[in-house]
């Protein structure tokens, strides 16, 4: 499945469809959004009028560009060779991982767990990286951190706290 | 009038050399250009994870750091190029083509020589430019009622979109998510909270840093996790190379103007993006030399004048975005949203109101460019060093100094998970081929579109007639509108298949190109699928 997508994805003419519904859906949220404030008229525009017209003319877009994928994949599939590089799912999930664990734990730990938890976590991200090599860079910047960002510059964030 | 500038301008040097100022400008010199070199950074994201320190400080030692960090980061993004063949920076991939085959042919100190050279030259005629210009534009600029406002913002908007490396309908899509996202918080005129998700956090609007830091920063690392690798040996560059004789210096010269004026010449057009600038001075060399064929080989006409473009753009992005009050491109879209939170509108009144900015950030550029020359010389030993610091180490401590920055802005932890928001927000329109700068563009300007363009026609009684019936706003309208029939007539040349521009404009390398020799050395890397698909500038260029 991930597979399939993940090459799906990859062919122009797949992903200009898949750009052009995003548009589309993007488009009809803010219309559909803008239409509970009010939107008045043109002399007398209310707080609705732009982010209606912003996405009228974004479902416009996402028309052309479905349009000009169909075109394209008759056009254009010859010249669909070299594409995408593998989906880096490890690097992906723990740089978002990171940064999830830097929210959580500046709130329920304090600024050191969380600086930790945001390096160590992305680092094991990378596949050259081993647990090790993650730990002192994580413990390095942590105490960067607290030299720079705590005590130097005295950042609002204490260092542990309980929520 | 040109009396009363330079006077000014005086005054401007006065204010730039006090010293705290010039503490400022000179750390963002060297910071810039440090994470200019580092892999993957560029001026977007150099200045976006700097950018909270300003918040704390005074307009104008703020301003002149910003400015600092961009052109120092600017430079240092030619020093990966030259050196180990990273296009890292979109802007400098065309100087790939022939710096680095400078570099192996043991010439690598001579073309970053000519590069300074180049910069500093065209630099220097941007600055001219831009004391000469900006009084007369601001005379015109008062003559800018809402309903020119709005042209002349459209105008850069789609600008903006089409001329950024992509699609062009691509690029104007992502300028009306920017718009959308602008609109995010609490109109002005009616208080109604708007795309606020019952989100108090959001009341305010979307931080500035955050997005720029997560389309910048975190869909940046998510692009090159795994794919970027530091490639090269240690490449040795001593001072004495770095001087060029005196014949490479005059083969140099006329390709060095050429770029400036091309650099000049779009860096006046609001909206065009800087790597379409250099492409097309590339090309400009290559098409008007007597031996086309020694480029790609080492040309030194090659680097020196998309090298000049790219710096001439830089310094005439500043005339528009300070008196005008609407920013060239993405990175003149940040420089403008960071005076826009220090409480200063830049516009026409900037130059009367906030006189020792405007011209003390114009003496700055030429400090900070003597500055960036004196600094590099030295410092290039430890730039090669710089060049070499493995991803792996780089983008981790990367994302530490971004959350612990978003987070020092309002001391608020929901700004953080903003910019996990949009980094994956901006991985998807990647994904799928979006170009992501103009979001930004959009973002920045678009409150003052709606503010001008519900003005207009609030004075006009919903007359939509008002923007063609004056003659300034007319102008921009009809230039919008010659810029959408230029863009359809080669979208139909395109798809009658006949490839209209053709080779016009040079394909840079790839990123995933130049990491090909390691990449089929990785054994996790074996898998014939890894192949060029991110920063394919050369092929869009075309477009």
């Amino acid at each position: 499945m991930v597979n399939f997508l993940g090459r799906s994805l990859t062919r122009p003419h797949t992903r200009d469809y898949c750009a052009g519904a995003l548009m589309m859906l993007i488009g009809l949220g803010a219309v559909s959004q803008g239409f509970n404030y009010e939107v008045g008229s043109l002399t007398q525009m209310g707080a609705g009028f732009f982010p209606v017209a912003l996405g009228v003319i974004l479902m416009l877009l996402g028309v052309v560009l479905v349009c000009g994928a169909r075109r394209k994949s008759i056009a254009a599939e010859k010249s669909a060779g070299a594409e995408h590089g593998a989906p880096q799912w490890r690097g992906w999930i723990a740089i978002l991982a990171s940064i999830v664990a830097f929210v959580v734990l500046g709130k329920y730990g304090g600024l050191l767990p969380a600086s930790f938890a945001i390096v160590f976590i992305s680092a094991l991200g990378d596949r050259e990286n081993t647990v090790k090599s993650a730990f002192i860079l994580a413990a390095s910047i942590s105490a960067i951190c607290v030299v720079v960002f705590w005590w130097a510059l005295q950042l609002q964030f204490p260092l542990f706290t309980w929520g | 009038m040109i009396g009363q500038s330079l006077t000014a301008l005086w005054q401007g040097f006065g204010v730039a050399l006090e010293p705290h100022n010039f503490m400022w400008s000179f750390f963002g010199v060297l910071i810039g250009n440090l994470i200019g070199v580092l892999p993957g950074m560029g001026p977007l994201s150099a200045i976006s994870i700097l950018l909270p320190i300003t918040y704390s400080m005074h307009p104008v030692p703020a301003i002149l750091m910003l400015a600092g960090i961009f052109y120092g980061s600017q430079y240092g993004g030619a020093i990966g190029a030259i050196l180990l063949n990273l296009p890292c920076h979109p802007p400098h991939a065309v100087t790939c083509l022939d710096g680095y085959p400078m570099t192996r042919n043991g010439k690598g100190g001579t073309a970053l020589g000519l590069t300074m050279i180049a910069s500093f030259f065209a630099a220097s005629v941007g600055i001219i430019l831009m004391i000469f210009a900006s009084p007369l534009l601001v005379k015109v600029a008062f003559k800018f009622g809402p309903a020119e406002l709005f042209s002349i913002m459209l105008l850069g908007l789609l600008t903006g979109g089409t001329m950024s490396s992509g699609s062009a309908i691509k690029g104007v899509c992502m300028t009306v998510v920017g718009l959308l996202l602008g609109v995010v918080g609490t109109d002005v005129n009616s208080g109604t909270m708007r795309f606020t998700f019952g989100l108090t956090h959001l009341a305010d609007g979307v931080e500035l840093v955050a997005l720029a830091l997560g389309l910048f920063g975190v869909t940046e690392f998510l692009r090159n996790v795994n794919r970027l690798h530091a490639v090269g040996a240690s490449t040795k560059v001593r001072l004495r190379d770095m001087r060029p004789s005196l014949s490479e210096l005059k083969r140099a010269f006329w390709p060095t103007v050429r770029g400036t004026s091309v650099g000049a010449l779009f860096g006046a057009m609001p909206g065009t993006g800087p790597t379409i600038t250099t492409f097309i001075a590339y090309a400009l060399e290559k098409k008007i030399s007597k031996t086309p064929e020694r480029f790609g080989h080492g040309a030194l006409e090659g680097v020196a004048s998309p090298e000049a473009a790219s710096h001439a753009k830089t310094q005439v992005d500043f005339i528009p975005t300070m008196s005008l009050g609407i920013p060239g491109d993405p990175v003149m879209a940040l420089i403008l949203g960071a005076l826009l939170i220090q409480g200063i509108q830049p516009g026409p009144q900037l130059l009367t109101e906030h006189a020792d900015i405007f011209w003390g950030l114009i003496a700055s550029f030429w400090i900070g460019n003597v500055l960036l020359v004196v600094l590099n010389v030295p410092l290039i030993q430890i730039w090669v060093k710089v060049l070499q610091v493995p991803y792996r180490y780089l983008f981790p401590s990367a994302l530490f100094f971004i959350a612990v920055g978003v987070y020092s802005t309002n001391n608020s932890l929901f700004e953080v998970g903003e910019v996990l928001v949009f980094g994956l927000m901006g991985a998807c329109f990647v994904a799928l081929k979006f170009p992501v700068a103009p979001i930004l563009l959009g973002y920045v300007l678009g409150p003052m579109v709606e503010e001008n363009f519900r003005r207009a026609l609030l004075i006009s009684h919903g007359q939509l007639s008002v923007f063609v019936e004056r003659p300034i706003s007319a102008a921009f309208i009809a230039a919008s509108s010659l810029l959408i029939i230029a863009q359809l007539i080669f979208a139909m040349r395109r798809a009658l298949g006949k490839n209209a521009q053709g080779n016009l404009l040079p394909t840079a390398p790839t990123l995933d190109e130049v990491q090909m020799p390691k990449a089929a050395s990785d054994k996790d890397f074996g898998r014939s699928s890894v192949s060029s698909d991110h920063i394919n500038f050369g092929k869009h260029g075309a477009q």
